[in-house]
């Protein structure tokens, strides 16, 4: 059997298939469809300082091939999740990573703190680049010097594997990848969701309550590929690639293009299985063109 | 419970008036235990602008035959393209999702529908019937053609019309139907499915008479398993999930949902 286990930093995922935040809740809501354990990872959705309710409703619009979404990092705060979702994650063997977010450095700094003494969790994802929070988020990844400064500030307290999730609401992403990067990022991930709009003309009014959302699903996928090639070509460190990846050929795109690894997001929604089905479409891919070692797909692009 | 993706073939599909279809599905495994009130999420195949899939509740169950009825409506591409289904054609579907209605036992109970608020409300008589209730259905629409298969609840119990142009039944808004006056204080339990205007107004009134009174939320949904946090409806306890908090929900949880003042409804669409 070809080795299909990939190296994010110190992160040793057995497989490069991985799910994004945000769109797999905290694992266990698809225990019913797949063996959560043979991914080679999950990313549990943000968690921030404090409790939050999140957007009000509604907070969905759907789009040809995807969707909007407006939920505004609702969850139940740092302290909930050490307490209360962390001991769960104790029937998963393979790598679990924590998305990270707040509205200030510091907020940041004290979640990130408080992850880094939890043994199950291998890695934090620094969520740089939500676009549905008014103070925060997007705020810290569309400029170098506040992506610096957070991924700065958060190195100094975390010791393990810290990936910058990026976004692609910026003039260039690779600016901002190569500023992370030298902020002292292990590795970065991207894209997080494009900003967008919706309307309902009948009613002359935004479907989203806060108006604009994060386009997500199939749509965005010719942009995210194009970023993370982008990315892939200017930063030394491992490349995670998301965006609208639903079937086995979008990831070994992805993989060619230059990401280590891949998240499978909002196809979780349609498909809960759809991790599993792109796994064993890997699996064929390799034994088809008689690839060994998942690695030599990493950017292997021929141009 | 356990939620599974499934197959099922469809073995009809009956209109019902212009613009709704009651679609029969045969399991093509065992098909699992489903609860009133609970709903299923369907994938649309065929329609390239339908990306998400469609959230019905369940009409209708009989295990022995292993099928399923879903009453859906035909308001977007999805729908129609599925009230364009034909016999022998597979369908993938996620079920059993969400929390059901509580059920009542040798109760006096009252089921208000509202246009094809009334999906949920065969399942719900159905299994209320087998509790030795005692059943009332009050079904509302705008108009006749709206009222979808009134004759067929009678085998539950007592049924009751209103429509708002008066072409069957009492004329007017449900909540004005005269049993609201005359006979609502001897009922035990509301049970209720339509618009939120209508479910609001219903459960004013059971509020007002202290009944408690269980309302099924429709709100725009994603994933259907708690994974997206899209369908959040506001509670007293903050924002909760329509897909797995609810869909049903005692009314008195909902935020703005209790009265002072009795308000009066549309059943639109």
């Amino acid at each position: 059997m070809a080795n299909l286990s990939v190296n994010i930093h110190k992160l040793k995922l057995k497989n490069p298939v991985m799910t994004a935040s945000g769109t797999f809740g905290y694992g266990e809501e698809f225990d019913d469809f797949i063996d959560v354990n043979a991914l080679g990872g999950f990313i549990v959705k943000a968690t921030t300082l404090l409790h939050r309710e999140g957007n009000p409703y509604p907070r969905m619009a759907e789009t040809p091939m995807g969707m909007l979404n407006a939920v505004g990092l609702q969850n139940k705060g740092i302290d909930y999740f050490v307490d209360t979702i962390y001991p769960k994650f104790a029937k998963y063997s393979n790598c679990i990573v924590a998305n990270v977010s707040d509205s200030t450095v510091e907020g940041y700094v004290e979640v990130a703190s408080k992850m880094n003494a939890l043994p199950n969790i291998s890695a934090i994802e620094l969520n740089i680049s939500c676009p549905n929070v008014k103070e925060g988020g997007m705020a810290f990844g569309t400029s170098c010097p506040s992506a610096i400064a957070v991924t700065k500030a958060v190195r100094e307290v975390y010791d393990k594997t810290l990936i910058v999730k990026l976004s692609p609401n910026v003039t260039s992403i690779t600016e901002i990848a190569l500023a992370v990067e030298e902020a002292g990022a292990d590795a970065v991930s991207l894209i997080n969701t494009l900003l967008g709009m919706a309307i309902d003309a009948e009613k002359r009014k935004p479907v989203l309550s806060t108006v604009t959302g994060g386009l997500s699903g199939p749509a965005i996928k010719p942009v995210a590929l194009r970023m993370v090639w982008q990315v892939a070509r200017a930063v030394k460190i491992p490349v995670i690639g998301i965006g609208g990846i639903s079937t086995a050929a979008d990831a070994i795109e992805f993989l060619l293009a230059g990401a280590s690894a891949i998240q499978v997001g909002t196809a979780n929604f349609v498909d809960p299985a759809a991790t599993i089905h792109i796994l064993k479409g890997i699996n064929e891919y390799m034994e088809r063109h008689k690839i060994n070692d998942i690695n030599e797909l990493i950017g292997g692009l021929i141009l | 419970m356990k939620k599974h993706l499934l197959d099922f073939e469809l073995i009809s599909n009956q209109s019902l008036n212009h613009n709704h279809n009651l679609l029969g599905l045969r399991c093509t495994s065992a098909l699992p235990a489903i609860t009133p009130g609970q709903f299923v999420e369907v994938r649309v195949d065929g329609s390239p602008s339908t990306y998400l899939r469609r959230p019905f509740s369940v009409h209708r169950v009989d295990y022995n035959s292993n099928t399923m009825h879903l009453l859906i409506k035909s308001i977007g591409e999805g729908t129609s393209r599925l009230a364009s289904l034909l016999p022998g054609q597979l369908v993938n579907i996620i079920l059993p999702l969400g929390q059901g209605f509580p059920l009542d036992e040798n109760k006096n109970v009252l089921l208000v529908g509202g246009g094809c608020g009334v999906a949920p409300l065969w399942f719900l008589a159905s299994e209320l019937k087998k509790r030795n209730n005692n059943i009332t259905m009050l079904i509302g629409g705008r108009t006749n053609r709206d009222v979808l298969m009134p004759d067929a609840y009678t085998q539950f119990g007592n049924v009751l019309v209103s429509t708002e142009d008066g072409s069957l039944g009492e004329r007017g808004m449900v909540t004005g139907h005269s049993f609201f006056k005359d006979q609502v204080s001897g009922i035990n339990t509301v049970y209720c499915c339509g618009p939120d205007g209508m479910m609001k107004a219903v459960s004013h009134i059971a509020e007002k008479f202290r009944i408690p009174c269980y309302v099924s939320l429709e709100n725009t949904m994603a994933c259907g398993m708690g994974a997206c946090l899209c369908c959040i409806v506001d509670t007293k306890q903050g924002h909760r999930c329509v897909c797995t908090d609810g869909p049903v929900f005692n009314s008195l949880e909902l935020k703005g949902w209790s009265a002072e003042i009795e308000v009066g409804c549309s059943i639109d669409q």
